[in-house]
């Protein structure tokens, strides 16, 4: 299948390319994620049981408890985060929790944000790119490999 | 999208109140491009998240503040952290966490943070007046101090509310400008009963399933909705949703008619709350079956003063069952105020345990896997589960009161018969 760009805005600059995780409904970090693990513990998720680790995750919106940053940045500490996001809207507390591990830990989590209809055609397991490093204006390609 | 700033907010990013508060700063301007700000504003006081342990990186991070010589240059207060300060026996988690957690508060205190560690700060005696603009973190907070206060603050989470309090400056964007804050959706509410307390978390519950990103404006509830009610309400919704701020039409201070609460939008967005609805939302709040109970926790948020002398009035001077565990997690200042009153001692001899400084829900205080909880809190019901294992079951203070006499579940039909 021939790769095909989605146009986004950047939330927070990067670049990296994985499998992308398509989340059915917000995911709230805290109380919903295993910064040990990775894994989504939230009982009332969809996806709950999936692991996060390196994968970018897609979902529309964050929800929840505002610890969801400090949630984030300890999953990047251990290694256990997802390596980028595709979000349908700006969520300033997933947001806080990628600029805050970049501070301390140098480790870059891009955020991306698309339309719904763009992210409903990604599936979990596509190999999704995100390229922001050279933006102007804010935008920049999500490539589905 | 560039954000300008003032000689004197330039100089702290440039490192003039040195690398703590640049760092801080450079975190504000970072999320004020996020935001889509093109200036700063100054606050007035700020609520700190950040306090309670996830794990090493949130004391690497204040360390960057500590060691960079930083201290807050508003007043601060702090929100609950992993450790009971008071009731330190009850902490059943791993030592050498509750060292680090402990760690971790003496660095906020040592910012010059207020050692308040309670997620109702509104419930302190100082709290933001109407139309002051604060940096408030935990999320039944900030709907509380947006809704209720008429205080305006965007939702801000971990790290940023402390490099908030650091600078004393927010991204000018989001809840603190006028046009952000009108309601973008009507929630009828008027067909449901509202003289059950409990209605307010479950009605909380279902509105952050359904409002997604709107603000929306109640209309239906009674003029004589109490404080405890709407924050009831406020954290379910920032529980099982994202919402930051609603109007509650004759009630909260921007909504003295839905006309002022929509502005100059015209709102056809529109829900109508069944029974249904209610009854449905409900029992999406319990997830046992049967009626053994091990456990009752109330008091998430922290209970108000009213909210223990309630819990005073429904015991009634009866005891706690003995195979029951019941906690109020609680404010130290609330706690002070029901000790002069009598009540601490009141429902101590009856065999509640009271929770201060942090909560039931976030930290190991509950006995595990002895069996199901019990809980008023739309919150705490929604969390619990996930964070402790435990299976849950919703009810309201009157039927968690009957239950915890009893030793088991006990359900009062007639709070719900209306519904």
């Amino acid at each position: 299948m021939s790769s095909r760009d989605l146009p986004v805005t950047v939330v927070v600059n990067g670049s990296v390319t994985g499998p992308a995780l398509v989340l059915d409904e917000p995911l709230s970090m805290w109380g919903g994620l295993d910064a040990e693990t990775g894994l989504i513990i939230d009982q009332r998720h969809p996806q709950c049981g999936q692991c996060v680790t390196g994968a970018i995750v897609v979902m529309d919106a964050g929800r929840g408890s505002s610890s969801a940053s400090s949630v984030l940045a300890e999953a990047v500490r251990l290694g256990t985060a997802p390596v980028g996001f595709v979000m349908a809207d700006v969520d300033e507390i997933v947001a806080l929790g990628s600029l805050v591990a970049e501070e301390i830990y140098g480790t870059v989590t891009p955020i991306v944000v698309a339309s719904t209809t763009d992210t409903s055609t990604i599936r979990t397991g596509d190999i999704v790119s995100i390229d922001s490093t050279d933006n102007t204006d804010n935008n920049a390609i999500l490539r589905l490999l | 999208m560039t954000i300008t700033l003032t000689d004197y907010e330039q100089s702290l990013l440039d490192g003039s109140a040195g690398t703590g508060t640049a760092t801080a700063m450079r975190l504000v301007v970072r999320l004020g491009e996020v935001m889509g700000a093109t200036r700063l504003r100054p606050i007035v006081g700020a609520h700190i998240d950040s306090c309670l342990y996830h794990g090493q990186s949130g004391l690497d991070f204040v360390n960057l503040l500590v060691q960079g010589e930083s201290s807050v240059t508003v007043p601060t207060t702090l929100n609950v952290s992993s450790l009971d300060l008071i009731h330190p026996e009850l902490y059943r988690g791993d030592p050498q966490t509750g060292i680090e957690a402990k760690a971790l508060m003496d660095a906020y205190v040592q910012l010059g943070c207020q050692p308040t560690w309670t997620c109702a700060p509104y419930q302190l005696e100082q709290r933001p007046g109407f139309g002051e603009h604060v940096a408030w973190a935990e999320s039944n907070a900030i709907v509380f101090a947006n809704s209720v206060l008429g205080a305006r603050t965007h939702r801000y989470g971990d790290f940023i509310d402390i490099a908030a309090a650091v600078t004393g400056r927010v991204p000018d964007a989001g809840l603190h400008n006028d046009a952000n804050r009108r309601a973008s959706l009507i929630v009828d509410v008027a067909e449901l009963p509202t003289d059950t307390d409990a209605v307010f978390p479950v009605l909380g519950h279902f509105l952050g399933g359904v409002v997604g990103r709107h603000i929306p404006a109640i209309v239906g509830l009674p003029a004589t909705t109490t404080e405890d009610q709407l924050k009831a309400l406020g954290a379910g919704a920032a529980s099982s949703g994202s919402l930051a701020m609603f109007h509650a039409v004759g009630i909260t201070p921007e909504a003295p008619t839905l006309e002022a609460a929509c502005g100059d939008r015209v709102v056809t967005n529109r829900i109508t709350v069944t029974a249904n609805d209610l009854i449905q939302a409900r029992d999406e709040l319990s997830t046992a079956t049967g009626t053994e109970l091990a456990t009752i926790s109330l008091g998430t948020p922290h209970y108000s003063i009213t909210e223990i002398g309630r819990l005073v009035e429904a015991l009634a001077g009866r005891a706690i069952h003995q195979s029951i565990h019941m906690y109020v997690s609680t404010g130290r200042d609330v706690l002070n105020e029901a000790g002069l009153r009598g009540w601490t001692k009141t429902l101590e001899a009856a065999g509640v345990q009271f929770v201060t400084d942090t909560c039931t829900y976030i930290t190991p205080i509950i006995e595990p896997n002895v069996g199901t909880a019990m809980t008023d809190s739309a919150k705490w019901a929604y969390y619990a589960p996930g964070n402790l294992g435990v299976e849950v079951i919703f009810g309201a203070l009157q039927e968690c009161v009957e239950s915890a006499v009893a030793g088991h579940l006990v359900r009062i039909p007639e709070l719900w018969s209306d519904v």
